[in-house]
């Protein structure tokens, strides 16, 4: 084994335990810290797979931005700080078993691709993998037309946080 | 490579050369290296804060006709040791419900999350961390982690007070983040890469002559990502004690003190490195150690100007900290980059220094116009309060202070 793969081997161990430790945890607020420690394992997974680029994002997005507005969202309601609530829904069997079956039917979709067992290819130490990501983004024959789209689905959530927070002043009267 | 150009390079190939010569791999003497460069790094950066502790509290104390600290040692350069010793010498308490995990992990998020920063800050031609290529990122996801630090000292702490700092603390920096990020697009679109290596050895002119505006949007941004005054809403001592490290006590603390006075620190670099030219100056291409001293005189003069803007500035309400954001820096960044992208792309045959001066002017353009629009919504002059004299503590002799036990 090298040391590359002792590494994922610790890194998507813990992952894996803090993302179970999300939905086991008694308290809300430790679940969204755990939630942090599941982003940051993924984010050094592509580390490891040389994608520096990714790793970055994955920190400043999903650690700096979005679990810092779940906690602030968590900071605001009510009541959901106790430890009394239940843990269980009922009827959570559904929900499992769907997750069983999204994952097999990954896993499945996985292992008919070729190099599923195959080792990693280390990228050549001048490879310049972020100006080939940056150029196939607005690539028409690349991601330019996925890109636009996730753009102005963002655009659509924005405009409609503006429109739930804008102040009605007509209906005050 | 002689000792005097370039020390530290210098040592590092002497050091290398040590442990090859005891049958040591490169590959482990790499390791070995980044381990101790790493260690020499942070323990230095903490030991310099103790230095920056004396000299902003004896600048903010000439600031306020006050002296400053002046008892111990020459110029009262050892009151910070003697003030390091009391706080490690003090006990640690733990109040009654605190989430122990968190409580315990905020001080040292928040001080790593500085320290990593200057893991890819170039100091001079040949001494930085890692060159890695996004870096201008890597420093703006090192920020949000810091942000969790300030969120779990206020929320591990079981104390109001701390958790509302909290909140202020954190809206504040997302909020702020939102100009940082795209006035430091301006850098990186001028240079076409993110690393901040590159960023520092493509600056000619400097950036601040080419994106003023940029400039002054990311400074103003990075002192609000500090979160001292006079954005220091999260531990507005008037109404929240002292914010998210109300329950801390001795070094615990201390840990939060030393991070704000690092980030303070290294907020300046980092507009020195991104804005500034970084090391770069007559002569520190063939000398390296002299882009060192460059690097440090530049992000002092900085840092100077940022304890003048904290010692001369009034504390923000918190709406109008957020409508300074929202309504005038994000607008303002906008517009900034976009004319910044299609100026330079009108004028991609231009000659450098043409270039370089109708950028300056479209910057210009956008600060004085931006500046009258601002002018326009400011509805009502206010009246002033006071007399314009402002009373100074000038003492009849200028050799003998009343009060300092001297006979006069």
């Amino acid at each position: 084994m090298s040391g590359l793969q002792v590494v994922f081997l610790i890194v998507a161990v813990v992952t894996l335990f803090s993302g179970v430790m999300v939905v086991a945890s008694r308290k809300m607020m430790h679940s969204a810290l755990w939630l942090i420690m599941t982003l940051l394992g993924v984010a050094i997974l592509f580390a490891t797979l040389q994608a520096g680029f990714f790793a970055i994002v994955q920190v400043l997005v999903y650690i700096g931005a979005i679990s810092i507005l779940i906690i602030f969202t968590l900071m605001l309601t009510r009541r959901v700080m106790d430890e009394e609530t239940t843990q269980v829904i009922k009827g959570w069997w559904l929900p499992a078993l769907m997750a069983v079956i999204l994952f097999g039917l990954l896993a499945g979709l996985l292992a008919t691709w070729e190099d599923f067992q195959g080792m990693l290819n280390e990228l050549p130490a001048d490879v310049e993998n972020l100006a080939a990501f940056g150029t196939a983004l607005v690539n028409p024959a690349g991601y330019v037309i996925p890109f636009e789209v996730a753009s102005i689905l963002l655009l659509a959530a924005l405009v409609g946080a503006i429109y739930i927070a804008m102040e009605r002043k007509e209906k005050a009267e | 490579m002689s000792f005097w150009r370039d020390p530290i390079n210098f040592i590092i190939e002497w050091a290398k050369g040590l442990l090859a010569s005891i049958g040591w791999g490169p590959g482990w003497a790499t390791t070995v290296g980044f381990v101790i460069g790493a260690f020499v790094l942070a323990a230095g950066a903490m030991f310099f804060v103790v230095f920056l502790i004396w000299y902003e509290r004896k600048l903010i104390g000439r600031l306020q006709d006050r002296f400053g600290p002046n008892r111990l040692g020459p110029w009262g350069l050892f009151q910070p040791l003697a003030d390091m010793l009391k706080i490690f010498t003090k006990e640690l308490i733990t109040p009654n419900g605190v989430d122990w995990v968190a409580y315990n992990l905020a001080p040292i998020l928040s001080v790593a999350a500085v320290l990593m920063m200057w893991a890819v800050t170039p100091f001079s031609k040949t001494f930085f961390g890692v060159n890695i290529s996004v870096g201008i990122l890597f420093l703006i996801a090192v920020g949000g982690l810091g942000e969790v630090g300030i969120i779990l000292a206020g929320w591990g702490s079981n104390n109001k007070y701390a958790l509302v700092g909290a909140l202020r603390a954190v809206a504040q920096l997302i909020s702020y983040e939102v100009p940082f990020v795209i006035s430091a697009l301006v850098p990186v679109m001028l240079t076409g890469s993110m690393s901040l290596v590159d960023i520092v050895e493509a600056q000619t002119p400097w950036y601040i002559v080419v994106a003023p505006a940029a400039a002054l949007i990311f400074f103003i941004a990075s002192v609000a990502e500090t979160g001292r005054a006079p954005f220091d809403l999260a531990e507005a001592e008037s109404e929240i004690v002292a914010g998210y490290n109300v329950e801390y006590s001795g070094l615990k603390f201390g840990m939060f003190f030393v991070g704000e006075f690092l980030h303070a620190f290294t907020a300046s670099f980092i507009f020195v490195t991104v804005f500034l030219g970084g090391w770069r100056g007559p002569g520190a291409d063939q000398i390296p150690v002299l882009g060192l001293v460059y690097f440090f005189i530049k992000t002092f003069i900085v840092y100077f100007a940022l304890i003048l803007f904290r010692g001369t500035n009034p504390r923000f309400r918190i709406d109008q900290m957020m409508e300074l954001n929202w309504k005038v820096l994000t607008p303002l960044s906008l517009v900034v980059i976009m004319v910044i992208a299609l100026v330079d792309r009108l004028f991609v045959g231009a000659a450098d220094w043409q270039r370089t001066i109708i950028l300056l002017v479209a910057n210009l353009v956008i600060l004085v116009v931006a500046e009258r629009l601002i002018r326009r919504g400011v509805k009502t002059t206010r009246p002033e309060v006071g007399s314009r004299e402002r009373p100074i503590a000038s003492p009849d002799n200028l050799f003998i202070q009343p009060g300092s036990g001297a006979k006069g």
